[in-house]
């Protein structure tokens, strides 16, 4: 197979690490937004956590992404 | 028109000079650092400069972006913290205002290179370790063992807190990095469809102005998870006993 091939294919499988990261947000926020319906006086005391989960969740996503960026360019 | 959207991210020297061999001249990555910090003083000084009891607009501001910081730190790491509080203003700041700077065509965006946050967050992840070590001697190491576990859990679970514990400044730095450049390729790829379609470019346009706009959210929401992330690793350094 030609390298160039290879390394698309390569980046392509890499970014469906951004699967993990979009269902990982999506349950972060969701948790957050039922939670605060229920008990909206102390949703804001959480918000901080909700913004450190969302980072964390995304953050391993783009390792993902970075690979892909890595198998392509390098 | 053909260009590649990562060439927006190659570094142009535009003095050249080095240092004792090694090549330290300065590239337009140089000069928006420049520009960065030469807004956030001026914010500051602009907001300082005839300081009231009752503060004017700009003075405001300035007290609300302190008092967000000193909050977020004390919140996040008690009130020993507070002696970190220019140290977490600065990298807050920083970040803020060179992720903002970013998204001004033509203005390069520093905190898109792993390089720069990467000694950012190497820097954080040495400063956290040595307040540990300092303050607590090996009694630091507490904090890779949490109360109440039995020993043979503790065996499999020392290493693995070791390890998430040293994964910290790639994981700080990467995802500062990957937000940054991925959205701003993202950007760039579109651009380049507007200019390619001609009349049917508005389609992409819409998107852009749309994209531009949660580019800001990550911009700003980036900035701050890295400074809140910063105050948790310093709770971990000042408190490591859970």
């Amino acid at each position: 197979m030609d390298i160039e091939a290879a390394k698309m294919i390569g980046a392509g499988i890499a970014s469906t690490a951004l699967i993990g990261a979009g269902i990982g947000i999506g349950i972060i926020f969701g948790n957050y937004l039922s939670a605060a319906i229920r008990n909206p006086a102390a949703a804001p005391k959480q918000f901080v956590n909700l913004m450190v989960g969302f980072a964390l969740s995304e953050a391993t996503g783009l390792f993902g992404l970075i690979m892909g960026f890595i198998i392509l360019f390098k | 028109m053909d260009h590649n959207p990562l060439e927006q991210f190659e570094i142009h020297r535009l003095a050249d000079f080095t240092v004792g061999g090694l090549d330290a001249s300065f590239t337009n990555s140089s000069l928006a650092m420049v520009i960065n910090v030469l807004v956030v003083f001026g914010f500051l000084i602009l907001a300082s400069w005839r300081a009231g009891m009752v503060p004017g607009r700009w003075q405001s501001m300035a007290e609300m972006t302190y008092e967000f910081v000193a909050n977020m730190l004390t919140d996040a790491a008690g009130l020993e913290a507070r002696r970190f509080f220019p140290f977490v203003f600065t990298v807050f700041t920083f970040v803020l205002c060179a992720n903002l700077l970013g998204l001004i065509p033509l203005i390069f965006t520093t905190t898109s290179h792993i390089i720069v946050t990467f000694a950012m967050a190497a820097f954080i992840f040495i400063l956290v370790t040595l307040v540990g070590f300092v303050r607590h001697g090996f009694g630091f190491l507490r904090l890779f063992a949490p109360s109440g576990v039995p020993w043979p859990m503790l065996v499999i679970l020392m290493p693995i807190e070791m390890i998430s514990y040293l994964i910290r400044p790639i994981s700080l730095s990467v995802r500062l990095f990957a937000n940054m450049m991925a959205g701003h390729t993202l950007l760039k790829v579109f651009g380049g469809f507007v200019a390619a379609l001609g009349l049917l470019g508005i389609f992409p346009m819409v998107f852009l102005v749309l994209f531009t706009g949660l580019e800001l959210l990550v911009a700003v929401l980036q900035a701050y998870v890295f400074a809140v992330l910063t105050c948790i690793y310093l709770n971990d350094a000042l408190h490591p006993h859970h």
